[in-house]
C-alpha cells in the first residue's frame, strides 16, 4: 500500500500564515474529499502537496519518500484545463507530454480518435478536462489531487467526469484527494470528507 | 404583470483568425429567445464558457466590435438599437457584473458607486440616495472610504448590488451573482435578488450554478450549446424532475449531487463543431429521424416552451 504524509506544513506569503501547522494522510485505496471555506488555503495546500510550491516548512512524503526530481508520483489536476496546455501543440502531443493511454482507457473517458489532430481551443471545456485528468493518470501516478475540477461544467459533464476518472483510479490502485466547495458532491464520491479546519492548529 | 424585455433568435458569433490567415466562424449564442416580465425572476442556465455573459452584454449594447449579432431585442415592445441601449443601461437597465474585478481598484467605493456627476446638486443628491441603500445592506460609512481591494468578497458582492440599485431600474441583468461566496453569503444575497423582485424588478440571472436558479427564480431557460432548449416553471425542477419535458433538462436535473447523481452518456462538443440538425440529438436518447436534419422549432407544451420533436411526456 502506499501511503501520502503531510505532516507539520506551515506556509504564508510574508506575515501572513495561511497554512498553519497541517497533518494530513491518506493510502492508494482511499478517495477523500477535502472542504474547506473559500480562502481558507485549500488550493495552496494542493500545490504544496504536488510540488508546486516549494518553499514551504515541513514535509511531504510519499512512502516516506521526499519527490527530490523526476515524474511526481502526487499529480494535480486544476479547476481550468485550458490554463495548463500549450495552445500551439495539438492534443496528440498535449498527451504525450505524460503518456499515451491504451484504447480501453481512452473508450472510459469517451476521447475520440479524432480529437488528437485538434488544438485545444477546439475543443469544449468537458473534453479538455478528460484530458487534462487521463495526463495525471501516468502510470507512475500515485496519488491525484483534484482541485475544483468539476466546478466549472454542467452537472451531466461531472457525473461522466467523475465515473471515469474513479473507475481508472480504482483500478489502479490511485488515491484522490478531491477538493471542492460542495459538500453533495463530496458526499456522492467519496469515501470520507475531511474539513480542512481540523486538520490545522 | 407585464412583458419588459424580449429577446427573439439572439445570435453571437465571433470571426477569428485561427492559423496565419485561416478564418473560422465561432458561433457562441444561435438561438436565444426569451421575455422577462416585471415582478419575476428569469434564471439563464448554461454550462461555463456557454456565452452566457455575453447575452447581457448583448442587451447593454456593450459586445466587442468584432461579434456578429443577429435577431432583436425589444424593451416594452420597442426595438432596442445602440442609441436605446445606451440610454437605458445603467438608467432604467441595471448589471450586476460577475466578479470584484469589475470596480475600478484605484477608487474608493463611494466614487464609482455614484459615478461621473458634473452637477452638484445632482451630486448631493445621489450622495444621500447611495448612503441610504448602502445603509439597506449593511455597509458602514466606513466602506465609503474603502478601495476595492479592502473588500471582503461578501461585501464587494453588496456593494455591486447597491451600484445597481441606485438609479432605480426596471431590469436588472446579474450574472453569475453567487460564485466564490460561503453558505451564508450565498443565502443573503439570494434574499436580496428575491426581495428586488418583490419590489417588481424584472431580472434575468445568468448562472451556471443551479442551486441559485432554483433558489431564486420564477422560470429557468436551459441553455445548450447556443440554444434555448427548455423555458419551464421553477417549480418543475422538484421530485424525479417528471416535469421537465427536454432530455437534456431531465438528464441535468438528475444528474446532480442532490438528486441522484445519474450517469447519461454522450459528451457535450465544442462550440466549432455544433451537430447539424437539434444540437443534442448525438446524445439524446429519445432522438427521431427529423433530429438529424432539422433544428426544432421552440414551442409551448403544457405551459412550457421546449424546442424538440420528442419530448418527455408530463410524468413519465
Amino acid at each position: 500500500m502506499d501511503v501520502l504524509k503531510a505532516e507539520n506544513i506551515n506556509f504564508g506569503y510574508g506575515s501572513q500564515k495561511i497554512l498553519k501547522n497541517v497533518n494530513f494522510e491518506m493510502n492508494n485505496e482511499q478517495v477523500i474529499g477535502l472542504f474547506g471555506y473559500s480562502g481558507s488555503g485549500k488550493s495552496t495546500l494542493c500545490k504544496i502537496l504536488t510540488g508546486f510550491i516549494k518553499d514551504f516548512d515541513g514535509n511531504v512524503t510519499v512512502n516516506g519518500q521526499k519527490h527530490e526530481k523526476g515524474f511526481n508520483p502526487i499529480q494535480l489536476i486544476y479547476q481550468h484545463p485550458e490554463k495548463v496546455m500549450n495552445p500551439r501543440w495539438k492534443m496528440r502531443d498535449v498527451m504525450e507530454e505524460s503518456w499515451m493511454p491504451g484504447d480501453d482507457i481512452l473508450d472510459e473517458f469517451g476521447i475520440k480518435k479524432e480529437w488528437f489532430k485538434r488544438y485545444p481551443s477546439e475543443l469544449s471545456g468537458g473534453e479538455l478536462q478528460r484530458f487534462s485528468i487521463l495526463r495525471a493518470l501516468n502510470p507512475k501516478t500515485k496519488f491525484i489531487i483534484a482541485d475544483e475540477i468539476s466546478t466549472m461544467l454542467d452537472a451531466v459533464t461531472q457525473v461522466q467526469i467523475w465515473d471515469s476518472l474513479l473507475t481508472v483510479a480504482r483500478k489502479n490502485n490511485v488515491g484522490v484527494l478531491v477538493v471542492s466547495h460542495d459538500k453533495n458532491l463530496l458526499n456522492r464520491i467519496c469515501d470520507k470528507i475531511v474539513y480542512l479546519a481540523d486538520i490545522t492548529d | 404583470m407585464s412583458k419588459l424585455l424580449e429577446i427573439e433568435k439572439l445570435s453571437i458569433s465571433f470571426t477569428q483568425y485561427f492559423k496565419g490567415l485561416e478564418q473560422r466562424e465561432l458561433k457562441v449564442l444561435s438561438d436565444l429567445t426569451m421575455d422577462v416580465n416585471d415582478h419575476e425572476i428569469l434564471a439563464v442556465l448554461g454550462s461555463s464558457g456557454s456565452g452566457k455573459s455575453l447575452l447581457a452584454h448583448a442587451i447593454l449594447g456593450i459586445l466587442p466590435s468584432n461579434a456578429n449579432v443577429g435577431g432583436s431585442i425589444r424593451y416594452k415592445g420597442k426595438e432596442m438599437d445602440d442609441e436605446l441601449k445606451e440610454e437605458l443601461r445603467g438608467d432604467k437597465i441595471s448589471f450586476i457584473p460577475q466578479s470584484v474585478n469589475n470596480l475600478n481598484p484605484l477608487m474608493k467605493v463611494k466614487d464609482q458607486a455614484i459615478g461621473l456627476v458634473k452637477d452638484e446638486a445632482d451630486k448631493e443628491k445621489l450622495s444621500k440616495k447611495q448612503r441610504e441603500i448602502f445603509n439597506q445592506y449593511n455597509l458602514s460609512e466606513k466602506v465609503d472610504d474603502m478601495y476595492p481591494f479592502q473588500l471582503s468578497g461578501g461585501m464587494a458582492r453588496k456593494v455591486l448590488i447597491s451600484t445597481a440599485l441606485l438609479n432605480d431600474p426596471e431590469i436588472i441583468i446579474a450574472d453569475e451573482p453567487t460564485p466564490g461566496l460561503d453558505e451564508a453569503a450565498v443565502e443573503e444575497t439570494i434574499n436580496n435578488l428575491i426581495e428586488l423582485k418583490e419590489n417588481g424588478i424584472g431580472m434575468i440571472l445568468i448562472t451556471h450554478d443551479i442551486y441559485t436558479a432554483i433558489n431564486t427564480s420564477d422560470r429557468i431557460a436551459i441553455l445548450y450549446l447556443g440554444y434555448v432548449i427548455e423555458i419551464t416553471d421553477t417549480k418543475n425542477f422538484s421530485g424525479t424532475g417528471e416535469k421537465l419535458l427536454h432530455p437534456y433538462t431531465r438528464s441535468l436535473y438528475k444528474a446532480l449531487p442532490e438528486t441522484d447523481f445519474e450517469l447519461t452518456e454522450g459528451h457535450q462538443p465544442s462550440y466549432l463543431h455544433i451537430p447539424k440538425g437539434c444540437p443534442y440529438h448525438e446524445n439524446c436518447p429519445r432522438q427521431v429521424r427529423e433530429c438529424h436534419y432539422e433544428i426544432p422549432e421552440l414551442r409551448e407544451l403544457n405551459g412550457t416552451v421546449i424546442r424538440c420533436f420528442n419530448p418527455l411526456v408530463d410524468g413519465e
